[in-house]
């Protein structure tokens, strides 16, 4: 009875922990990346566990995007490991490359729609071209993830270029989701946005992740769009994740960099970049 | 002594504040600077450096047209938009270069009374050299600077990107369908281009000059030569490749927004035209040279 009792307790322990830290998804270990002179990375360890949100926050040009980047396979880093499922992606040709991104669905800061395509082919894209699916039956699809970022049949046929920039943003979601993909990135999704429709996007967001189960990391500098899609926060500067935790913390934590960065404070360990150098000195 | 390169450089310490920044002392001082070695050497490397790049994004593109997939649709999407729409424009060359060289052949050869060659000199000239050629420059200046300027836009929007996240080789979906209209098509506009050229000629000699019609036709087609006009097509099919890989190229390492697709697009234009005129020369040597 003892015994029984015991193992229950612990089995349930065990999904705790299952939910609290489940495997990791994406590891990250040692990555370095300069331009020239300019070290844009310098040693980043990040882990993204499976099925959570992760936003890493940081100023403009703290190498967010080239983080991002790397983990596409879009830069190739200087050095470092990028494990994927525990697949290690650093060095990986662009066939295998291929593979691994069937895995991954994207929303760019300004949606990146191709403009010779329409909204649908848009939407359908991946599923007709990497995926092999049938004309109509990404279609289908297309509509069906259209409907859910509030985009009815009136626009499948319209262009890019007739739509608002907010439409475009939701359209590019749409396309991200389309293929169901196992890790969502977002590229600062609210940026030119307002403030209702940074909200719109960000639910959108939160939606999409849950509903598909993702894993999700988003780069911004939005600290209200962050924290509302956002289960974990890291914040990278001088090359480094300089803080991360879990959301509710951010608020609790006594780190300096988070600290001065979600309140704006000219005054702390950030140095502002205004003399040219190559590197934040703070 | 000469100051030392090795290592980090510490801007904040060695050079002097200016502005928001700092004006570097690294650049070698003149004094030990050899003023005519180094930009030679700098531009030696450079332009190795653009040989090389181009050549991998060469053998890349060539390698991808034979590999599938296939896009049968953006072929033929882009053979439309190579040959068909570029028509107008090269038709009106051939014809105006035609007329003028009937016109030109005669003043001359009027003083040798060596009118009869016309036929010969309109349609060598025109299969041999005038009909690629000027349909190549043409099709340079329409075609190869609406790729560059397509595919510099994608890049700079990160249409290109995109198409990576979504497991698209860029390679074969923008790039092989292009460079394979261009090779199959340019033939077929040359093709097109011969004949009308011929008959520019035809119009001015008969019309103009007086030449009597079916003498000049038979002149023309006793004069015509198998190789004349295979040489044609086969500097069509270069100049095709390297205008379609010109376009490509430049359009998909396009940087900096609106500037960088601008510079793109003229310098398709300009590379893909100088290497038209030197091709035709190494092509013309390959065939003719004795």
């Amino acid at each position: 009875m003892t015994s029984t009792m015991t193992s229950q307790t612990s089995q349930k322990n065990n999904q705790q922990n299952a939910q609290e830290n489940p495997p990791v998804k994406i590891r990250i270990r040692g990555l370095n990346k300069a331009f020239g002179p300019k070290v844009v990375l310098d040693g980043l360890d990040l882990d993204i566990h499976e099925g959570k949100s992760l936003v890493v926050i940081g100023g403009s040009g703290t190498g967010k995007s080239v983080l991002l980047k790397c983990i596409l396979g879009l830069l190739k880093p200087d050095s470092g490991s990028i494990e994927i499922d525990g697949q290690e992606i650093v060095g990986l040709g662009n066939d295998a490359m291929e593979v691994v991104r069937q895995k991954f669905g994207m929303l760019f800061q300004y949606a990146a729609l191709f403009d010779s395509l329409t909204i649908w082919e848009n939407v359908a894209f991946g599923l007709m071209q990497a995926h092999g699916m049938s004309k109509s039956d990404a279609y289908t699809i297309a509509m069906e993830k259209l409907a859910l970022v509030g985009l009815g049949e009136r626009f499948a046929g319209k262009f890019p270029a007739e739509l608002s920039t907010g439409m475009r943003k939701r359209v590019g979601l749409a396309r991200a989701i389309a293929t169901s993909p196992d890790v969502l990135f977002f590229d600062e999704p609210t940026t030119g946005l307002d403030p209702v429709m940074g909200d719109v996007i960000d639910q959108l967001i939160v939606q999409s992740v849950q509903g598909l189960g993702a894993t999700a990391l988003t780069i911004s500098h939005d600290m209200d769009s962050a924290r509302r899609i956002s289960d974990r926060i890291a914040m990278l500067y001088d090359g480094k994740i300089a803080w991360v935790g879990n959301t509710p913390d951010l608020d609790t934590t006594d780190n300096p960099y988070i600290h001065q960065f979600i309140n704006g404070l000219l005054e702390g360990p950030i140095q502002f970049r205004l003399t040219g150098t190559d590197r934040a000195t703070g | 002594m000469p100051p030392d390169f090795s290592g980090k450089y510490d801007h904040t310490k060695d050079c002097q504040p200016f502005w928001s920044g700092y004006l570097c002392n690294r650049k070698i001082p003149t004094v030990y600077a050899m003023p005519l070695i180094q930009p030679l050497g700098r531009l030696t490397l450079a332009f190795l450096e653009i040989i090389g790049r181009l050549s991998i994004f060469a053998s890349t593109a060539i390698s991808h047209c034979f590999r599938p997939p296939f896009y049968p649709r953006l072929i033929l999407k882009q053979m439309i938009e190579v040959g068909y729409y570029s028509l107008p424009v090269v038709g009106l060359t051939a014809i105006f270069t035609g007329m003028v060289l009937a016109l030109q052949s005669y003043t001359g050869f009027a003083r040798f009374s060596a009118e009869s060659a016309i036929p010969n000199v309109v349609i060598v000239s025109i299969t041999r050299e005038l009909g690629p050629v000027l349909a190549g420059l043409m099709v340079a200046g329409r075609v190869g600077a609406a790729m560059a300027a397509e595919i510099g836009t994608m890049r700079v929007t990160e249409q290109i990107d995109a198409l990576y996240t979504l497991a698209t080789n860029p390679f074969k979906y923008l790039i092989a369908p292009r460079v394979i209209a261009g090779v199959l098509t340019l033939p077929i506009l040359v093709l097109v281009a011969d004949t009308i050229g011929v008959f520019g000629g035809y119009l001015v000699a008969v019309h103009k000059l007086g030449f009597n019609p079916a003498t000049y036709l038979k002149n023309t087609l006793d004069f015509m030569e198998a190789i004349d006009v295979i040489s044609g097509l086969v500097k069509a099919a270069a100049f095709g490749f390297i205008i379609t890989l010109m376009g490509c190229y430049h359009g998909f390492n396009s940087k900096g927004g609106a500037q960088g697709v601008g510079s793109a697009t003229t310098n398709a234009v300009v590379s893909a035209s100088i290497l038209i005129l030197t091709f035709n020369y190494l092509i013309t040597e390959l065939f003719f040279s004795r």
